[in-house]
C-alpha cells in the first residue's frame, strides 16, 4: 500500500530539519575565535605543501567499475531469490547460466590482475 | 483501518519515540564500548561522571555543542556542511523500516511496532545504507586536505567492495523466506527443530552467510579490523580530519547508528528477530519479544566491541583481497548451494 511509505518521508523530513537546527543552536552557544594557524589544513603541525586535489591511483576507478558490474548482478538476484520457490527448475537453471557467465568474467578479471592491490 | 489523521499522528509519535530511543541507544553504545574496551585493556574506562560513568554520554553531548567549530577557508563550504548531515540522515533513516515485534493493540487499534510497514523493507534498507557512502566521499573531497581525501577514497572503495558480498549473503535468506518484508522474514523463522533448536536462519544452513554478513558489515561500518578509512596511525582521522564540534559529532553518531542498523538487521535476518522462549502471564508475554530482540541486538553489538578489543587492523591490500578474492566467491558458492538444496527438497 503506497500510504505505508509516507512515514519514511515524515522521518526523513524530521531528521532533515532537526540536524541543521542543532547546528544553528550550537552556533549560538559555542565560542568563535579562529586564528591563522587554527585554520591551516591539518598536516600534523607541519606547514602544508602542494595541493590536496592531486592525483591518486587508478585502482580506485577499477574498483568502482567492478562494483557497478557486480552490484547490478546482485540486484538481478534479489527478485529471483524471492520468487525462487514459485519458479522451480526453470528459475534455477536460468540463474545458474547467468551466474556462469558472470563467473567467467570474474575469473578473467582476476587473471588480468585487476583485483591485485599493488 | 485507521483514519488519515490517526495514521499521521501515530507515525509522528512513533518517529519521535524511535529517534529518542535510537539516539539514547547510540550514546550508551559509545559508553559501553569505552567501558568494555577499557576493561579488556586492564583500564577502568569512564568512571568520573555519575555512577559507573553512566552520565558520560550526557557530558560528551554538552561538550560537542559547546566546542568551537572551525570551518577552514580552504574547504568547499556547501558540501563541507552538507556531508555530515547527509551521513547522519541516511544512517538513522534505515531504522524507519525495522520491525521490533509483532503488532500490538492500543485502545482497540492494531499498531505495528515499526514506523513504516512496507513489503520491501530489506530493499529500502540496502538502498538507504548505500547512500551513506555519499556523506563519507563528500566529506573527504570537500575538506581539501590530503588525509581527508585519502580517507574518503579508501572508505568509498571499501564500502562499495563489501556491499557486493553483503548483498549476496542475504540472498540465501531471501530464498528461504521468499519475501522482502522484514516481518515475513522473521515470521518464517518461528518454531523449532526436534523440539529445542530454534528455526533461526543461522541454524537453517545459513551460517556461512552469517559469517560473510558479519565481515561485510564490519567493513561497511568502517570498524576494526577494517577501519582503514580512519587508521589513526597514518591518516589521523581519515575523512573527518577537518571536522570539529557538532559536525564531528554527526559523523560519530552516524557510525554508531550504522552499527545499530547492522545489528538489528542481523537479528532479523539470521537470529530469528523477536522469537524466543515465551512464558509467564499475559503482560510478560507482551513484553518478552521486545526483550529478546533487544538482547540479540545487544549481543551483536557486544561482539563488535569484543572484536575491536581483540583484533589488529588489516593492511589495505589484504582488505581488498579478502573482500574480492575470498568473500565474493564464498558468497556466490553459498547462494548456489542454498538454491540447489532448496530446489532438491522442494
Amino acid at each position: 500500500m503506497p500510504q505505508n511509505y509516507v512515514p519514511i518521508f515524515i522521518f526523513v523530513a524530521f531528521v532533515g530539519i532537526l540536524l541543521p537546527f542543532t547546528l544553528l543552536l550550537a552556533k549560538l552557544v559555542r565560542p568563535d575565535n579562529p586564528g591563522k594557524t587554527k585554520l591551516m589544513p591539518y598536516e600534523c603541525g607541519i606547514d602544508p605543501y602542494d595541493n590536496a586535489r592531486g592525483r591518486y591511483t587508478v585502482r580506485y576507478y577499477i574498483i568502482a567499475i567492478l562494483f557497478v558490474v557486480f552490484d547490478v548482478e546482485t540486484i538481478f538476484l534479489f527478485p529471483w531469490a524471492v520468487k525462487f520457490k514459485a519458479m522451480g527448475m526453470f528459475g534455477l537453471v536460468e540463474m545458474l547460466v547467468f551466474l556462469g557467465i558472470l563467473i567467467v568474467g570474474y575469473i578473467w578479471v582476476w587473471n588480468k590482475g585487476a583485483l591485485e592491490w599493488v | 483501518m485507521l483514519s488519515i489523521q490517526t495514521f499521521l499522528i501515530v507515525a509522528v509519535i512513533k518517529t519521535l519515540i524511535a529517534l529518542v530511543v535510537l539516539l539514547t541507544a547510540v550514546a550508551y553504545t559509545v559508553w559501553l564500548e569505552r567501558k568494555v574496551v577499557g576493561h579488556m585493556q586492564n583500564r577502568w574506562g569512564p568512571t568520573r561522571v555519575g555512577p559507573f560513568g553512566l552520565l558520560q554520554p550526557l557530558a560528551d553531548g554538552l561538550k560537542f555543542i559547546l566546542k568551537e567549530d572551525l570551518t577552514p577557508p580552504h574547504v568547499n563550504k556547501p558540501l563541507y556542511i552538507a556531508a555530515p548531515i547527509i551521513a547522519m540522515v541516511f544512517a538513522i533513516t534505515s531504522i524507519a523500516v525495522i520491525p521490533f515485534g509483532n503488532p500490538i493493540t492500543v485502545f482497540g487499534k492494531q499498531i505495528p511496532l515499526q514506523i513504516a510497514d512496507v513489503n520491501i523493507g530489506l530493499l529500502i534498507i540496502l538502498g538507504i545504507t548505500s547512500m551513506g557512502v555519499y556523506g563519507v566521499a563528500l566529506a573527504g573531497w570537500s575538506s581539501n586536505n590530503k588525509y581527508s581525501l585519502l580517507g574518503g577514497l579508501r572508505a568509498s572503495a571499501q564500502m562499495v567492495s563489501y556491499e557486493i558480498s553483503l548483498g549476496l549473503s542475504l540472498i540465501g535468506v531471501l530464498i528461504l523466506a521468499g519475501s522482502f518484508s522484514l516481518k515475513d522474514i522473521v515470521d518464517a523463522q518461528s518454531g523449532v527443530f526436534w523440539g529445542f533448536i530454534p528455526k533461526w536462519n543461522i541454524f537453517q544452513g545459513q551460517i556461512i552467510a552469517f559469517f560473510i554478513y558479519l565481515c561485510s558489515a564490519y567493513a561497511e561500518t568502517n570498524r576494526i579490523p577494517f577501519d582503514l578509512p580512519e587508521a589513526e596511525t597514518e591518516l589521523v582521522a581519515g575523512y573527518h580530519t577537518e571536522y570539529s564540534s557538532m559536525k564531528f559529532a554527526m559523523f560519530f553518531i552516524s557510525e554508531y547508528a550504522n552499527m545499530m542498523t547492522v545489528a538489528c538487521l542481523a537479528t532479523i535476518l539470521f537470529l530469528g528477530g523477536w522469537h524466543g522462549p515465551m512464558f509467564g502471564p499475559a503482560l510478560l508475554q507482551a513484553v518478552l519479544p521486545l526483550v529478546w530482540f533487544g538482547l540479540k541486538v545487544f549481543c551483536f553489538l557486544f561482539l563488535y566491541i569484543w572484536v575491536r578489543g581483540t583484533l589488529p587492523r588489516f593492511r589495505y591490500d589484504q582488505l581488498m583481497a579478502f573482500g574480492w578474492k575470498f568473500l565474493l566467491p564464498l558468497a556466490i558458492a553459498n547462494l548456489v548451494i542454498t538454491a540447489l538444496v532448496v530446489a532438491w527438497t522442494a
